[in-house]
């Protein structure tokens, strides 16, 4: 057994250490927000967050988890509310097929845990590593920007 | 189609079937508290549900459902087609819930006899219906209040799910269901439609319904379904295409903890197991002997260098107007050019994947896909069942470019023979590789051009030869769409019809059989013809000295709609004023699948790197339904096509595929990603599609700019390929 601190909750999984957290996410817990989109670290449509840090989680061990919060995108929104980053999203249709999106959120959120106002440069530093296929880039980039808007106290429309 | 030729029972009421999908509630500012898509909670309706026709259903807690047999795979109709329906019905479509339909053919596509989501033709092909049944429903409706109130229904008027009559009487909707059960439903063929200068919600911008679910990571894609008891499996895919399997040791894998069973399928090997991890480890440990077959020879580079030679030859004559040879004889300037574009993945997102459970009594799927008719048949034969007997389930598609509408059903199919004899359902995953690797591409094409302008400096001539393995040719669609002579019309659309004068234009066709699985990849033809017309127009405009933009203008002057696009987008690209320096424009302009759209690429070369920074698009696709998604659509098209334009091909070695996932097939990110400004323009025309139409003009447009930018004229692609440093 192997207990991981997801989203505020202990849970014991039932996996090999050596098991990609991804799989112990969504195949074992049955968190299947996170997704898995090439199992090597190029597309990020895995990313959760460990200690607040962005990761991809096809690419980490279960074991390496261990001891550290694991926040994956059903643990983004507080009860009814949804981070600032998903109203954004919504506010802007950012999303198309919805695929890579859990992952692209959670690496912009962890963007704007450290900056409040990224630049282009920031976001394309910070969103490199998240491929979508539907070519959502644009909006992607602007609902950041408005996301950092709403947490520095804008009104969400 | 007529709504009423779905099936209609005979009591005038559609028996109608059942949804799958998941509850799911979704808040953010702005967006209301409720559940949006519905799905098996919904199963046993109270008997007071008015349903007159299977796409819509109205509850007397006013709830009212619209079902949607179209695929959703990020084009919006979850979000369109209810919104049709909702302006007729005379209801606010973000109150109105969705439901994934199952199979049925009250959900056919009206060309075909099969539920199918493709061709960028949800929204045209489903228009009429959708209005005349959210008109029967809302007639039903009036009919029971008039008969309520004992009054006249022309005195009264429907807002927003409410029946009020002149004197200020309001009736719900909800409340009529009864009433409206007991009346005879009005013939839709006959109901009067809204005046569309009345529309209160069709042509208005409206934002997606399916994002709170899709930003809080609860929409159920194929790969999240769970079923109980459920295994996981992946399957050891042969090597190369045409490999077969001469035997295998399955020892070490089935001592993987957590491999269940191992089995030979007709695609591979299957490994089943507790989960994905266990699968893909016991995968790892097969020993495997192949017998690689004919195709060890088979490469791209080689099938290149004998379709150059094919290209110089005449082949099946596509189309023909004109003396073509007359025309070169007497021409004042020519070209001779060679145009070649790679194999192409599809690379959705979500790697291909099906939930199968197949028992005594048939077999159930879950699976993202774009064409459920054709699935169920497949499957059903590959069981030996009657297809009545397979129940598929649409979940959201991770992306679907052509691929979720195999030709083969290979994922469904392959998901129900694993399955066979478990005893409990069955995910198949295709890991990146599977999915990449699996064939089905956008097909190699090699094309030889001659054309020639005269003492004006206008084209005189185009004569094209292309050579491809055809599209339809290798579908169901083949039977209908291929001529006798075995023309396909998917290797010359887009050129043969191209809207450019060509007082002389011969395209000729040879038609290549190698063992690469091809497929219609978005927008199909036109990716293709888009790309080489589009140059050699350029080429053209070169040879006679004249501004690309200019010149087609002058070769568009006699089609209005395509004049006002190109001119639309010229105008909002400020074409022909400075640019910031080092930036060159580009132009090109294709119409496909109904619309008509035009692009202007801004581009900068350094170092034998291209990038795009802005791209300008107009588009007439007749009547937006929600011009916010027909905008999305068009970015979505134009990424996906500088994607494959800048850096995609798919390359076979020995038979194999070389590129195995995104480190090799490289795509598109965020940091070379231009900023894309969207025109709608208003023809009024008829409606065409807006999920394909966007990829075809981006990949000339973007060479056409190189050309400005450098002098070197890309005539192979992909443009990362052949650039100079
Ligand atoms: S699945 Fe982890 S980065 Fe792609
Ligand atoms: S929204 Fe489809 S891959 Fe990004």
């Amino acid at each position: 057994m192997i207990s991981l601190n997801i989203n505020g909750v202990q849970r014991e999984v039932e996996a090999d250490a050596d098991m990609p957290l991804l799989w112990a996410l969504r195949d074992i817990l049955q968190l299947t927000g996170t997704k898995y989109g090439c199992g090597i670290a190029q597309c990020g449509a895995c990313t959760v967050h460990l200690d607040g840090q962005p990761i991809r989680s096809c690419s980490i061990p279960v074991s390496a988890a261990v001891g550290g919060r694991i926040t994956t995108i059903e643990g983004l929104a507080k009860g009814e509310e949804l981070h600032p980053v998903q109203q954004a999203w919504i506010e802007l249709d950012v999303v198309q097929c919805g695929y890579c999106q859990s992952g692209q959120i959670m690496s912009a959120v962890a963007l704007l845990e450290t900056n409040t106002n990224p630049s282009d440069a920031d976001i394309d530093a910070a969103m490199n590593g998240n491929i979508c296929r539907c070519g959502t880039y644009p909006r992607i980039r602007a609902a950041i920007k408005r996301a950092a808007e709403l947490k520095r106290g804008g009104k969400s429309a | 189609m007529s709504a009423e030729g779905n099936g209609a029972t005979d009591n005038g009421r559609r028996q109608f079937l059942i949804g799958i999908g998941v509850v799911a509630g979704g808040t953010a500012a702005g967006m209301a508290l409720r559940p949006w898509l519905v799905g098996a909670a919904d199963v046993n309706r109270p008997p007071a549900d008015f349903q007159p026709h299977a796409f819509v259903r109205i509850r007397s807690d006013d709830t009212i459902t619209v079902i949607i047999g179209k695929s959703e795979m990020g084009q919006g109709v979850y979000g369109s087609l209810p919104m049709i329906l909702a302006e007729e019905l005379d209801v606010d479509p973000t109150t109105v819930q969705v439901e994934i339909a199952g199979v049925d053919p009250a959900f056919n596509h009206p060309f075909l006899p099969a539920q199918f989501t493709g061709g960028s033709m949800s929204v045209m092909t489903t228009y009429d219906a959708l209005r005349r049944v959210g008109a029967q429903a809302r007639s039903a409706l009036l009919a029971a209040a008039a008969e309520q109130w004992n009054v006249d229904v022309v005195t009264l008027t429907t807002d927003s799910g409410v029946v009020r009559d002149s004197r200020g009487r309001r009736l719900r909707y909800g409340s009529l269901v009864d009433a409206a059960n007991r009346l005879p439903l009005p013939d839709p063929t006959a109901v009067t439609l809204k005046d569309p200068s009345t529309f209160k919600y069709i042509g208005k911008p409206q934002r997606r319904l399916d994002s709170p679910i899709k930003v809080t990571g609860s929409a159920t894609f194929g790969i999240d379904v769970m079923r109980p008891g459920m295994l996981t499996a992946v399957i050891a895919r042969p090597p190369a295409f045409g490999a077969s399997l001469r035997g295998f040791d399955a020892t070490a894998a089935k001592a993987v903890a957590g491999v269940v069973d191992i089995k030979a399928v007709p695609s591979g090997i299957a490994v089943i197991a507790q989960h994905t991890h266990a699968a893909l480890r016991g995968r790892d440990a097969l020993v495997i002997d192949w017998d690689i077959g004919s195709s060890k020879s088979l490469s791209s580079e080689g099938l290149r260098q004998e379709w150059r030679a094919l290209a110089k030859r005449p082949g099946l004559v596509g189309k023909n107007v004109g003396d073509v040879a007359a025309a070169f004889r007497s021409a004042t300037r020519t070209i001779d050019v060679e145009y070649e574009l790679p194999y192409l993945a599809h690379a959705c997102m979500e790697p291909l994947n099906a939930v199968a459970e197949v028992t005594a009594d048939g077999c159930e799927l879950w699976l993202g896909t774009q064409s459920q008719s054709q699935d169920a048949r497949f499957v059903a034969e590959a069981l030996g069942i009657e297809p009545s007997k397979v129940r598929i389930h649409t979940m959201f598609l991770g992306g679907g470019f052509g691929r979720r509408a195999s030709a083969v059903s290979d994922f469904a199919v392959e998901a129900a023979l694993v399955a066979q004899g478990v005893g409990k359902p069955v995910k198949v995953v295709w890991t990146r590789e599977d999915d990449m690797r699996g064939g089905y591409y956008r097909p190699l094409s090699f094309n030889r051009i001659k054309a020639a302008v005269g003492a004006d400096g206008m084209p005189v001539a185009i004569h094209h030869v292309t050579v491809s393995k055809p599209v339809l040719a290798n579908t169901a669609m083949g039977k209908m769409a291929v001529t006798k002579e075995g023309l396909d019309p998917s290797t010359i659309e887009g050129s043969a019809d191209m809207p450019y004068a060509i007082p002389n234009l011969r395209v000729e066709v040879h038609n290549t059989r190698e063992a690469v699985p091809i497929l219609w990849w978005r927008s199909v033809g036109h990716s293709i013809t888009g790309f080489v017309t589009n140059s050699v127009i350029d080429e053209l405009a070169t040879l006679a000295g004249k501004d690309p933009y200019e010149y087609r203008r002058e070769l568009l002057k006699e089609k209005p709609r395509h004049l006002a696009v190109l001119e639309r987008a010229a105008t909002e690209a400020n074409w022909g004023q400075a640019l910031p320096a080092g930036h060159f424009h580009g132009i090109a302009l294709q119409e496909s699948f109904g619309s008509i759209v035009a692009q202007v690429a801004e581009v900068s070369v350094t170092n034998g790197k291209a990038r795009v920074h802005r791209v300008t698009c107009a588009v007439d696709c007749g009547l937006a339904v929600n011009p916010s998604q027909v905008v999305a659509q068009m970015e979505s098209g134009i990424l996906y096509g500088l994607s494959a334009a800048l850096e995609g091909e798919i390359n076979i070695e020995d038979g194999r595929v070389v590129e195995g996932n995104f480190d090799s097939y490289r795509v598109l990110r965020l940091v070379d990603s231009p900023a894309i400004d969207v025109h709608i323009v208003t023809s009024g025309g008829p409606i065409g599609g807006i999920g394909e139409p966007g990829t075809p003009p981006i990949a000339p447009a973007v060479c056409n700019a190189i050309f400005a930018a450098t002098g070197e004229r890309i005539r192979r692609l992909p443009i990362s390929k052949s650039l100079n440093a």
